[in-house]
């Protein structure tokens, strides 16, 4: 028996991937890695979205857009990992919790 | 007519200079202000090479991703003028306490970059890539005081906040590119049009709407607004509140006014919902501040909330009063953050409201630009901020809102006590001390006066700038 994934099966993918990254980085209380790695998860969502479109839409533009998105999530994973280490650095912990220095 | 690389010479040169400004900084000898004065050099010529080469009729380039137009021209002016200012004042700064962050200039500069793309966008791939340059950019400005607790903490909430919001804005996209099978605004306009009821283009619009609404930082996607504002350094903040605000309405502006134009009123709903609260949320919060910055950062909340009412008026005349506002709301923002950085010294970092006590006493001539620069801000004639506000509610009333109008200015009404609090402090307490050894350098002082004296012109001819929004507006947005 051979079975085909139509456009739903893959949006569904999406939706499902999307939503674990959202509730990841909403629920998440203790580790801001976890954070990073959630964003990352969501931008894989979106890409999964625009290929799986570009496929039934027989449009080139989709698959475009997801080299870009590849290429700024990289530069973004870049800003981010640093903007970590100096949070490091200057709070000796990445706990989530920790970071309520701005409150008012 | 114009060939494709005229078309972004603006835009390359900038990107080249940005790389120049980097090298300089690495070459230049250690005490020298070589830095400072190339990056201003830059957006000055980039800045004569967008009024050189305004065009009368929209011009679109590679593939028609890149549009040129009277709208992007007059924004990427202001962006680029309210860009020039931050940087004498951060110069100001960086002096003052002696600061060695000439790294401030460049990714200022390829943020600018960012915002230019963003106001030239005419697809979403544009619109996303533009976004993206400008934010990445900001997030590390943000961290740039690598030795202090809060600016870590702040460029962390932001960077985390800012992706997630980027994420939502692509995963709209997606659903808006598999709802009309492409990503250019026109042709998305007339798919739009075609079929307005669309579960999977309604769907998409909300999400873009959130990334959109974090971006302008507008309730409830305002979280981040005051935290950043108050952990990153006073000119990284000051630059935060004006520049990036005229990007954020260019992209509203492209992507609403253009590109979903034929969801008008599903967007116009859930904007009415995000303005009101706003105006609400930050006018009543900032009351509570006793951080200047932080009460700065509640204002620009409600500020941006009444700018969304141009929107909701959805006619050409609704997006020019909403520009108009954008600028006046960029130029007085800078100023007053401007204030809290002149009286500011590394002796007394204070960035409490009551720093600004008996500030009259002490210096007459920054009290009198501050004052006009806070009556501006709180709305009351003939300062150029009384005009904004005028502009967009005429609009909003033209278009039978009268009910959004009134809550409007009964919200301004309560936001007008927070700022005549601040002229109190100035102008009818006395001075416990701390105002007593500020002193400015000439060339900012001439800057801030500038400054003021700009809201004041345009308080007295709004109709100059006013008449350019409009014609731009009709010009560009078909």
């Amino acid at each position: 028996m051979e079975i085909t994934l139509g456009l739903t099966d893959y949006l569904i993918l999406g939706a499902v991937l999307f939503c674990l990254s959202v509730a990841g980085i909403i629920i998440n209380r203790k580790n801001v890695i976890v954070l990073l790695m959630c964003i990352e998860l969501m931008l894989l969502a979106v890409n999964t979205n625009f290929i799986a479109f570009s496929y039934f839409l027989n449009d080139l533009s989709g698959q475009i857009f997801v080299f870009f998105i590849l290429t700024v999530a990289a530069a973004e994973a870049a800003i981010g990992l640093a903007i970590l280490v100096v949070l490091f650095r200057n709070h000796r912990s990445i706990d989530v919790q920790d970071l309520d220095l701005l409150k008012g | 007519m114009m060939n494709e690389l005229q078309v972004i010479t603006p835009e390359m040169t900038l990107a080249g200079l940005g790389c120049l400004v980097l090298l300089v900084d690495v070459f230049k000898r250690e005490e020298s202000n070589l830095t400072f004065w190339t990056a201003s050099l830059s957006l000055v010529v980039v800045c004569l090479l967008v009024v050189v080469w305004r065009p009368d009729q929209p011009v679109y380039v590679f593939g028609s991703t890149f549009k040129l137009d009277q709208v992007s021209s007059l924004l990427k002016i202001f962006i680029l003028i309210t860009g020039l200012g931050a940087f004498f004042y951060a110069n100001y700064y960086f002096e003052k306490f002696n600061l060695k962050q000439s790294e401030f200039y460049s990714l200022a500069i390829f943020s600018i970059l960012g915002m230019l793309v963003l106001a030239s966008a005419h697809s979403l791939l544009t619109v996303y890539l533009g976004l993206e340059l400008l934010s990445l950019s900001l997030y590390a400005m943000v961290a740039m005081d690598r030795d202090s607790k809060f600016a870590a903490e702040a460029a962390m909430k932001y960077f985390v906040l800012g992706a997630l919001a980027s994420g939502i804005l692509l995963y709209g996209i997606s659903m808006l590119y598999g709802a009309a099978g492409t990503l250019d605004l026109i042709e998305l306009k007339t798919q739009g049009m075609a079929k307005d009821s669309d579960l999977l283009l309604v769907f998409g619009l909300v999400f873009v709407l959130v990334g959109i609404g974090f971006k302008l930082g507008v309730v409830p996607f305002h979280m981040w607004i005051p935290d950043v504002y108050e952990g990153s350094r006073t000119p990284v903040t000051l630059f935060l509140s004006s520049a990036p605000k005229i990007a954020a309405y260019a992209m509203a502006l492209r992507v609403l006014g253009e590109g979903l134009v034929g969801l008008s009123a599903e967007w116009s709903q859930m904007l009415t919902f995000m303005a009101v609260l706003s105006m609400g949320v930050g006018n009543i919060a900032a009351i509570a501040q006793s951080n200047f910055k932080r009460m700065l950062a509640y204002s620009t909340i409600a500020h941006m909330g009444f700018l969304l009412l141009g929107f909701i008026a959805t006619s050409p005349g609704g997006y020019a009063a909403s520009m108009f506002y954008v600028v006046v709301y960029s130029i007085m923002g800078m100023g007053a953050f401007a204030a809290l950085l002149l009286v500011v010294s590394p002796n007394n970092s204070d960035e409490k409201i009551t720093r600004f006590k008996g500030l009259s006493l002490t210096n007459p001539a920054a009290s009198l630009m501050f004052l006009i620069l806070m009556l501006s801000l709180a709305g009351i004639p003939p300062f150029a901020g009384f005009w904004a506000k005028w502009f967009v509610l005429k609009e909003l009333v033209a278009s039978g809102m009268l009910w959004l109008a009134v809550i409007a200015v009964i919200f301004s009404l309560i936001g007008a006590y927070y700022y005549l609090r601040i002229i109190k402090y100035m102008y009818f307490d006395s001075d416990d001390g701390a105002n007593s050894s500020i002193c400015w350098s000439r060339s900012v002082g001439t800057v801030f006066t500038v400054n003021a004296v700009a809201i004041l012109f345009l308080g007295f001819f709004p109709g100059i700038l006013m008449s350019e929004c409009l014609k731009a507006v009709l010009s560009s947005i078909v």
